[in-house]
């Protein structure tokens, strides 16, 4: 009960650090990705101040033996670089490209109801299951491990 | 077509440390990587663990973070979000596959992954970025003139 209290409060947090810097715009996205044309630099402030808060956070947090609500830290195991981790990037970055929306502030974006937003999510879950499917029946005993690294 | 966006390095810097601050927060409280994809996945079959629900509590957090914002604000959160349907579409389908196929977003590989230094979030980060750049590039500049 008090990881779901604490994950409502993580998602409205990360919800509003989305909103507040610019990036549940995907205009303001796909300028970021435009540097030839409409050059938006925002976007790199916004994943630089992320990272650096995760990266001195994570440092703390791990001086702790456990999560204070759970039994372990859930971190990814596998380490070697694999066709995976090239072909599933390249497919979302072209998504992400097309369409100026990563998974995050798509779901974000669902309260403010554009029309191209309820078409991208339910195709985006689709998505989501297609892939978990396939990685499930192919891979069953790595899905825990990487498919809960994000 | 091309909306011209405001830089804004001091909302987007602001913005930057709540998504660190969540994603630590996360970290310390429930032992978990706060990617978004993975959240999703986890709202999928099978259920390994009990977290389905922690994982919809977040999703929840997360759409109703522009209505707050609004409510503070008293103003509506500025977005362009393209119509076409066929775009909207495949795009969706590839951004949910590509992000569980490849383990990871821009939030899993691209903040809490490089926060960790983990080689294959370095890896899929490059490429994911390089092809968001590809893409733009050639739907503005080759194909829309």
């Amino acid at each position: 009960m008090l990881r779901v209290a604490l994950s409502l409060i993580a998602g409205l947090i990360f919800g509003l650090g989305l909103v507040i810097g610019g990036m549940a715009d995907p205009a303001k996205v796909q300028n970021f990705l435009d540097v030839a044309g409409t050059f938006d630099p925002s976007l790199a402030f916004v994943m630089g101040g992320a990272v650096v808060v995760t990266f001195v956070g994570y440092r703390l947090a791990f001086r702790e033996h456990s999560p204070l609500f759970a039994e372990q830290f859930h971190l990814p195991t596998a380490k070697e670089v694999d066709a995976r981790i090239i072909i599933g990037p390249t497919l979302f970055g072209i998504g992400w490209g097309l369409s100026g929306f990563c998974p995050g502030p798509a779901i974000t974006s669902l309260s403010l109801m554009a029309n191209g937003t309820l078409i991208f999510v339910p195709a985006m879950l689709a998505g989501v299951g297609l892939a978990r499917f396939v990685t499930q029946k192919r891979l069953p005993k790595r899905l825990e491990t990487t498919g809960g690294t994000a | 077509m091309d909306v011209i966006t405001p830089f804004t390095p001091v909302a987007s810097t602001i913005g930057g440390a709540l998504i660190g601050l969540s994603a630590v927060l996360l970290m310390l409280f429930n032992g978990r990587i706060a990617g978004i994809s993975g959240i999703l996945a986890r709202i999928f079959p099978p259920y390994t663990g009990s977290d389905a629900a922690s994982a919809v509590a977040f999703v929840v957090g997360l759409m109703a973070a522009p209505l707050c914002y609004s409510a503070v604000i008293g103003g509506p959160v500025p977005q362009t979000v393209a119509a076409n349907a066929v775009l909207m579409g495949i795009a969706g389908l590839l951004v949910g596959f590509g992000t569980v196929y490849g383990s990871g977003c821009t939030s899993g590989h691209g903040v809490c992954g490089l926060a960790r230094l983990s080689r294959r979030s370095v890896v899929a980060t490059v490429v994911f970025m390089a092809m968001g750049f590809a893409t733009v590039f050639v739907m503005r500049h080759v194909i829309g003139g």
